[in-house]
């Protein structure tokens, strides 16, 4: 299917790599011990029942959370306790389980705010709004429309988000973290709540996105068939726990994860 | 029929992006602001200018100010008064002790010392949020009346602690009329709005916006919430400051620390509530309403022919005022602004239904 990066993603060329990685909650542990990697190139599935980590999991590559336990390996540099700004900075996007878009905002604003660390000139060049100032805004304006024109969402690009369409909103969220030209995609299942038709939508925008910016990505979705369908590889966790980690085929074979999803008879 | 953009097609997206995209709203404006440069002064009175033009621009500046940081960013402040107040004491002090600075610098410098002042009581704002952050900015308002009315270097040491300026000149031409007044002050809001507009519709506004709407998203693409809300607060604090020493000078002339008490804080934050929160336009409509109407309330029983006493009119004036914001903020929350863009899409189609 994606024929590009089949040959890049070469066990060697790793991207990101969590070792260990702990994080608990008073005395809930939320994550616990989970190794893995992300490969360049990747989409990368992680999947597991509810309150699994999955989420948490994601915050932590993202700075929200710092874990108390493990170590982070980004791009080749193990990575010190950070701000969600710092991962930013450091090429990493990511869209939420419930929209977070900027609500008041038109699509088109939500999509250029994602280009503010692109965007350079200052407080003064900004309040005349010539010269260079304006010539960045228009350069930005044009990378951001290739990005509408690639989500096909021109027709809403004036309208405040928050009278929009869950679908499209998702779509315009997508926009918002692709404005960002990330190295790292994390997409919090990007689905929930679509119906059919926007779910296949959204994975042909997925494996576009992969294929044509070869961004690398890490979703988390609970449609097992978009799952199986869209990742080379997928991680699943029970209970803050690594079960299984491999290829689609793999892990829908595994015994432990059949029994996670289906509940263990004792 | 008339007002519509079909057939105006734009093929940059500089043109996309300009103030006004559609003709007929850039028209307007220009016929709006060429009215009031140089029609206006054909006919107006002194009662015209003094009690109503140059108070509403001024209070429009002050309200695009604390629209920045309240409308556009999202934090809600009641310092307002305080930090016109700064703007004022800096610009009366500067021209005591240099006289012969020029009148546009020492505007400049009491929006410089208010930025700074609004840096300092911004940065809890970095911990706190909401209700606390406006208790917190009631603080400083209070702090600040207190300075002035207490610290008596401020007031040159006046026994009254009342100050007043002497006179004003903008490169030897006395600012001396209202005529000449209101068309410096009108000068000064053209300048400073476009300014804003600037700032609202670029990369900083769409900072503060971002913030205001959801912090915890801006800061995954990368917007520092230190940076976009100081900013705010600086830039804000700038158009109060400025507001407030152009209304100690161009219309008190002589005041005292009870010019610019929490009361004056509710007025501009009224203002942008009445007008509508993150739109520059709201910024005006809400001075006009809170100039005019209390104007137009006093008016009334002597239009309707009916004998009052001036202490009922004015208390019947209160009560009528406060009850039309209540009234007014059920039927449009949203402000005087969103009223306005509701007509212009009515406009679009009419006269026809659809």
């Amino acid at each position: 299917m994606r024929a590009p990066s089949e040959h890049e993603i070469a066990a060697g060329n790793v991207l990101l790599a969590v070792e260990d990685v702990s994080l608990a909650f008073g005395g809930v542990k939320a994550v616990a011990g989970v190794s893995f990697d992300i490969r360049k190139g990747e989409i990368r599935a992680i999947i597991g029942p509810n309150g699994a980590g999955k989420t948490s999991l994601l915050n932590i590559i993202n700075g929200f959370y710092q874990p108390q336990h493990g170590r982070i390996t980004f791009k080749g540099r193990p990575r010190a306790a950070m701000r969600p700004y710092d991962a930013a900075l450091g090429g990493i996007a990511r869209t939420f389980q419930n929209v977070a878009l900027f609500k008041g905002m038109t699509a088109l604003d939500n999509i250029m705010a994602g280009r503010t660390l692109k965007m350079r000139r200052g407080l003064f060049w900004q309040l005349l709004r010539i010269g260079p100032a304006l010539a960045e805004e228009i350069e930005q304006r044009r990378r951001v429309e290739e990005i509408i024109d690639f989500l096909k969402i021109q027709h809403i690009r004036k309208i405040q988000v928050g009278k929009l369409p869950y679908g499209l909103q998702k779509r315009v969220e997508l926009g918002r973290a692709l404005a960002m030209e990330p190295d790292l995609l994390l997409l919090d299942e990007p689905m929930a709540g679509m119906n059919l038709e926007e779910k296949e939508d959204m994975s042909r925008f997925i494996l576009d996105v992969n294929a044509h910016y070869g961004t690398t990505i890490a979703l988390i979705e609970h449609d097992m068939g978009v799952v199986m369908d869209l990742s080379d590889r997928v991680l699943v966790l029970d209970h803050g726990v690594k079960i299984a980690d491999g290829t689609p085929a793999e892990v829908q074979a595994d015994q432990a994860v059949i029994d996670a999803y289906l509940g263990l008879s004792h | 029929m008339f007002y519509r953009e079909v057939g105006q097609f734009k093929t940059s997206y500089d043109a996309d992006e300009a103030i006004f995209p559609i003709a007929q709203d850039r028209w307007s404006v220009i016929v709006l602001i060429a009215f009031a440069s140089l029609g206006v002064p054909l006919f107006a009175g002194q009662y015209l200018y003094t009690e109503v033009l140059i108070p509403v621009l001024i209070l429009s500046i002050a309200a695009i100010g604390l629209n920045i940081l309240t409308g556009y960013c999202g934090q809600l402040s009641l310092g307002s008064g305080g930090f016109m107040a700064v703007g004022a004491y800096a610009a009366y002090n500067l021209a005591l002790r240099l006289p012969e600075t020029n009148i546009i610098l020492v505007f400049l410098f009491a929006g410089v010392m208010a930025m700074l002042v609004g840096l300092l009581f911004g940065l809890p704002s970095l911990r706190i949020k909401g209700f606390y952050l406006a208790v917190a900015t009631l603080a400083s308002q209070f702090f600040l009346e207190w300075a002035f009315a207490r610290v008596k270097w401020f007031t040159n040491y006046a026994p009254s602690g009342s100050v007043a300026v002497g006179r004003i000149e903008l490169f030897g031409i006395p600012i001396d009329t209202p005529g000449k007044t209101y068309i410096f002050v009108l000068a000064i809001t053209v300048v400073l709005t476009l300014a804003a507009k600037n700032l609202v519709r670029g990369r900083i506004g769409r900072m503060w916006m971002a913030i205001r709407d959801m912090d915890i998203a801006a800061e995954i693409i990368g917007i520092r919430p230190l940076h976009a809300k100081l900013s705010a607060f600086a830039v804000s604090s700038f158009y109060i400051g400025v507001a407030g020493a152009l209304w100690a000078f161009l219309r008190l002339g002589s005041w005292e620390p009870l010019a610019f008490d929490v009361n004056r804080s509710f007025q501009v934050l009224f203002m942008i509530i009445i007008g509508g929160l993150g739109t520059l336009l709201g910024s005006f409509l809400g001075a006009a309403f809170i100039v005019l109407v209390p104007i137009f309330l006093n008016q009334l029983p002597s239009w309707l022919g009916i004998a009052m006493s001036t202490a009922m009119i004015s208390h019947i004036e209160f009560m009528l005022f406060g009850a039309m914001i209540v009234l007014f903020l059920i039927a449009e929350p949203h402000g005087l602004a969103r009223l306005w863009a509701i007509g212009k899409e009515k406009l679009r189609l009419w006269p026809f239904p659809y």
